[in-house]
């Protein structure tokens, strides 16, 4: 026992665990045909809490492992800026369109999911985390921590829905017949934020970058907009 | 690659700079994601070493979000005596979100001339194939 408590404190362990397990639902992914529904993340989360879970691990011990993968994300959202600028020419000839379909599809994702959960008489912490689901992670953490809900929920929720937008995507392609790269990996990234860039990369580079720059818009729209969109409808 | 990543850590910093000095409710590496765009905008291209370390970080972008994500565990209570709402509110929604999005475009799209059409075209006529 003693080997395994020293062992585990040390923060290399959780590391590696993150990253074998990642590894694992990644292969697992791949080989049941890319199903959102085993999305690698949900599947490593679900593996990762369960073992924290079982082995009685605090998340601030498996964090102080993990926040060096977790540190990446400054570093990766700086570097969207790299397939923005290779389809630089595209999004200036539609930045008109770009911006009305970012504000309306924001404010549609932090109305819509308060009103369902107001149907539901959810209470005001867990509404206020819903809110910023549809924005990256580090971006809906800062805005929760403002508004007063869940940080950590805030972050677990937002990579659900992640999933969800991934999984629906191609119905709602099918739906409005949807041909163009640029409209698929915008409406991914705008509804699905990092997920949905990662899943708008699968399907081309033009699909990345509009998905990266959707996720940026609506993170920035969202900070701005959701304080105001939430007084309006009589929160706080 | 090393030149690359110092690159990305330095737009961070002063993105976090200037939030620190704005107060502007948004996160350091946004900030820094425009402050690159803006960079590469005036050099006109994408250096090798950046585009090294980007592409890298960008292809595995979903492991990144594994440690915020096992964050859901310090709230599983709350979350096991509200997680049918939560899941129809997240569900319904993103579902509409994205029905509304793609529609803004089909609908602008009709009034934004042939630029928005070019790519095999994101009108399609009522009717079309099934």
């Amino acid at each position: 026992m003693e080997f395994w408590v020293y062992f585990a404190a040390k923060p290399l362990f959780w590391l590696i665990v993150t990253l074998v397990v990642f590894m694992f639902a990644s292969e697992l992914n791949k080989r049941s045909g890319g199903t959102p529904l085993l999305h690698p993340v949900l599947v490593a989360m679900a593996i990762i809490i369960s073992f924290l879970l079982v082995t009685d691990t605090r998340y601030e011990t498996y964090f102080e492992g993990a926040q060096f993968i977790h540190f990446l994300l400054g570093p990766a959202t700086v570097a969207l800026a790299v397939p923005l600028f290779d389809h630089f020419e595209r999004i200036k000839k539609m930045w008109l369109i770009l911006l009305v379909a970012c504000v309306t599809g924001a404010v549609t994702a932090i109305v819509s999911v308060l009103l369902v959960g107001l149907m539901f008489d959810l209470p005001e912490g867990v509404l206020l985390s819903l809110a910023p689901k549809s924005v990256t992670s580090p971006i809906a953490i800062g805005i929760v921590e403002k508004i007063g809900g869940f940080p950590s929920l805030a972050a677990g929720l937002v990579l659900i829905t992640g999933a969800m937008g991934c999984l629906l995507a191609p119905l709602i392609f099918k739906l409005l017949r949807v041909k163009d790269d640029a409209v698929k990996g915008f409406t991914l990234g705008l509804a699905a934020h990092g997920f949905g860039t990662a899943s708008a990369f699968e399907v081309s580079a033009v699909a990345g970058a509009f998905a990266g720059l959707a996720m940026g818009m609506t993170g920035l729209l969202t900070a701005f907009l959701l304080p105001v969109v939430i007084s309006l409808m009589g929160f706080n | 690659m090393l030149n690359g990543f110092l690159a990305l850590l330095l737009c961070q910093l002063l993105g976090e700079l200037l939030v620190l000095a704005t107060g502007v409710p948004v996160p350091g590496p946004v900030l820094g994601m425009v402050l690159l765009l803006l960079v590469l905008i005036v050099i006109k291209k994408t250096p090798d070493s950046v585009r090294l370390v980007s592409e890298g970080l960008l292809r595995h972008l979903a492991l990144l979000y594994v440690p915020a994500g096992v964050g859901l565990m310090v709230h599983l209570e709350m979350i096991s005596q509200y997680w049918l709402a939560i899941l129809v509110a997240l569900l319904v929604s993103t579902f509409v979100t994205m029905l509304v999005t793609a529609l803004v475009f089909r609908l602008l799209g009709k009034f934004s001339g042939p630029t928005k059409g070019e790519r095999s075209g994101l009108v399609r006529p009522q009717g079309g194939e099934r």
